[in-house]
């Protein structure tokens, strides 16, 4: 049974103090209505839930995510699913800037675009765009994978260390130290399985990937197991 | 931090809601900027009638004697309603003349606007109490724009509040702070001969903007002249007697979300200032991209 938390009148951190389980509830699917634009709604979930939020989100939706499943229908504001530890987050419309910044570890789907600075220093977490992305996208990008369906902005991938980009449309610019990689047949597998686990209907093969070219920084082969 | 909304309306019918519209709107952007609020509204007093915005929060003027003085240089009569600690003049004359006779009159007091359909009003303190004192939920028009403020470059007053206005029915409202604003003042007040009122670097801002204008351009390209001369970070919300622009720097770290529907076009800092307003369910939503002009009305 599904538990519904207005938001209209009521406040996030009554929401966030229930979805983290802190009253001691084991409830396991919620719906939020009446997001109103709101900061931090999920943000700090600490188990395996499902939460259904019913409109548009502001900062920071989903928040060091640990485990739950978190779906936005809408668009997000500032920063979606910063620092994401595990579980996903998905956004049936368009996120705003630094969606998955930093994150460690999970799955970010974002059905529309995204603006700048996606995937800003993600360090594990997985990001698939079905539409485009906004300029400096992936910019120190550390590990993980940024998918983008659409086209990408200038400076992506700047200052890139280890993770990987792929863009089935354009890259209007690439950041410095990030370069075209080849695409093998292990990387179309890796995507291709990625791309389904997030639902959405592309061929991996259409895909470019990008990468860095580990001038920048002081790359040791020794360490490439840390990434 | 600041916070900044625009709503302009594309429908005349919705003119009387004006005011009820926007004031939940600058409100709920009170978290990004409590210390001081200001607004502008564009209204048009018919027979081309101007009007200038003074601030008296002291009562230190008599102005039914300024308005009697100034209504004989004129020839026409000024009539001068207050308004919290504004005073508004109304005179059937043209703006730089009715401005003239001010300067004369009441050489020292502080000017907000001048024009003859833009009104200017900011004060210290929270968005809610600002607007209260003004009226604004019964006010109408034809286009608003708000600011609320934290402040970075300058004191917390009322004259380093937004919006800024340099020119006749123009201003501005700016979240974000400007790098190159002393030497782009030196050189309008050198080669264009503008004046400042404040230290403030959205005054430079509006300042540049009136000259472009001064020299022809069009408010779309005197804010894609300004991409080029402006160092800084910035999202713009600009208004004209009949035209609403927007503009985000090239790196656009300051936000701005943007909503448009057959009968009005919002902005705001953040989505959540929208998320009340009657028919925004059917509204097309984007954030602005950077270094990008969005303009609408005669801009």
């Amino acid at each position: 049974m599904t538990r519904s938390i207005d938001l209209t009148d009521g406040n996030v951190r009554a929401l966030n103090t229930v979805l983290q389980r802190r009253d001691g509830n084991q409830d396991q699917a919620f719906e939020v209505l009446n997001p109103m634009g709101r900061h931090a709604i999920a943000a700090g979930c600490m188990h395996g839930l499902d939460v259904q939020v019913r409109g548009h989100v502001g900062y920071y939706c989903g928040g060091m995510n640990e485990l739950a499943n978190i779906t936005v229908q809408g668009n997000a504001g500032t920063g979606l699913a910063e620092n994401m530890m595990s579980g996903s987050v998905r956004v049936t419309g368009d996120a705003s800037q630094s969606a998955g910044a930093t994150g460690c570890g999970g799955l970010l789907v974002i059905e529309g675009n995204a603006s700048s600075r996606c995937g800003i220093s993600m360090k594990g977490i997985d990001i698939v765009v079905q539409g485009s992305v906004g300029h400096n996208s992936a910019f120190m990008a550390q590990a993980g994978r940024l998918v983008i369906c659409g086209d990408a902005d200038d400076g992506l991938g700047d200052s890139i260390y280890e993770a990987q980009i792929y863009v089935r449309g354009t890259a209007h610019g690439l950041g410095v130290d990030c370069v075209e990689k080849k695409m093998t047949a292990a990387h179309v597998a890796d995507l291709q399985a990625l791309l389904d686990q997030a639902g959405v209907s592309a061929k991996a093969g259409d895909f470019r990937r990008y990468g860095s070219a580990r001038t920048l920084y002081n790359f040791k082969i020794d360490n490439v197991g840390a990434y | 931090m600041c916070g900044i909304v625009g709503l302009y309306l594309k429908d005349p019918d919705l003119r009387g809601q004006l005011g009820s519209m926007f004031a939940p709107m600058l409100t709920e952007m009170t978290d990004r900027g409590p210390d001081s609020a200001g607004f502008a509204v564009f209204r048009d007093s018919g027979n081309g009638a101007s009007k200038i915005c003074a601030y008296d929060p002291n009562h230190t003027h008599d102005w039914q004697q300024i308005a009697a003085s100034m209504s004989l240089d004129l020839g026409q009569t000024v009539t001068a309603d207050r308004c919290a600690s504004h005073v508004l003049l109304h005179a059937a004359s043209d703006t730089t003349r009715l401005q003239a006779a001010l300067t004369t009159h009441a050489p020292n007091v502080g000017v907000m606007s001048a024009g003859t359909t833009l009104e200017i009003y900011k004060e210290i303190g929270l968005p809610a109490d600002v607007m209260d004192r003004f009226g604004v939920p019964q006010m109408a028009g034809s286009h608003m724009i708000g600011h609320t403020r934290m402040a970075t470059e300058s004191a917390v007053t009322t004259e380093g509040a937004h919006p800024f206005s340099t020119g006749q029915d123009l201003c501005l409202v700016h979240n974000g702070s400007l790098s190159n604003h002393n030497v782009l003042k030196r050189k309008l007040q050198r080669d264009a001969g503008l004046t400042f009122q404040t230290e403030n670097d959205s005054e430079v801002a509006a300042g540049y903007l009136t000259w472009q204008m001064q020299q022809g351009a069009s408010l779309h390209e005197a804010l894609e002249a300004a991409i080029r001369d402006l160092d800084g970070f910035y999202t713009f919300t600009v208004g004209t007697k009949d035209g609403f622009a927007v503009l985000r720097d090239p790196i656009a770290c300051k936000p701005a979300i943007m909503a448009e529907t057959d009968q009005w076009v919002v902005m705001a800092s953040e989505f959540r200032a929208l998320a009340r307003l009657p028919g925004i369910e059917k509204a097309t939503l984007w954030e602005p991209k950077p270094a990008t002009v969005y303009s609408w009305g005669h801009a």
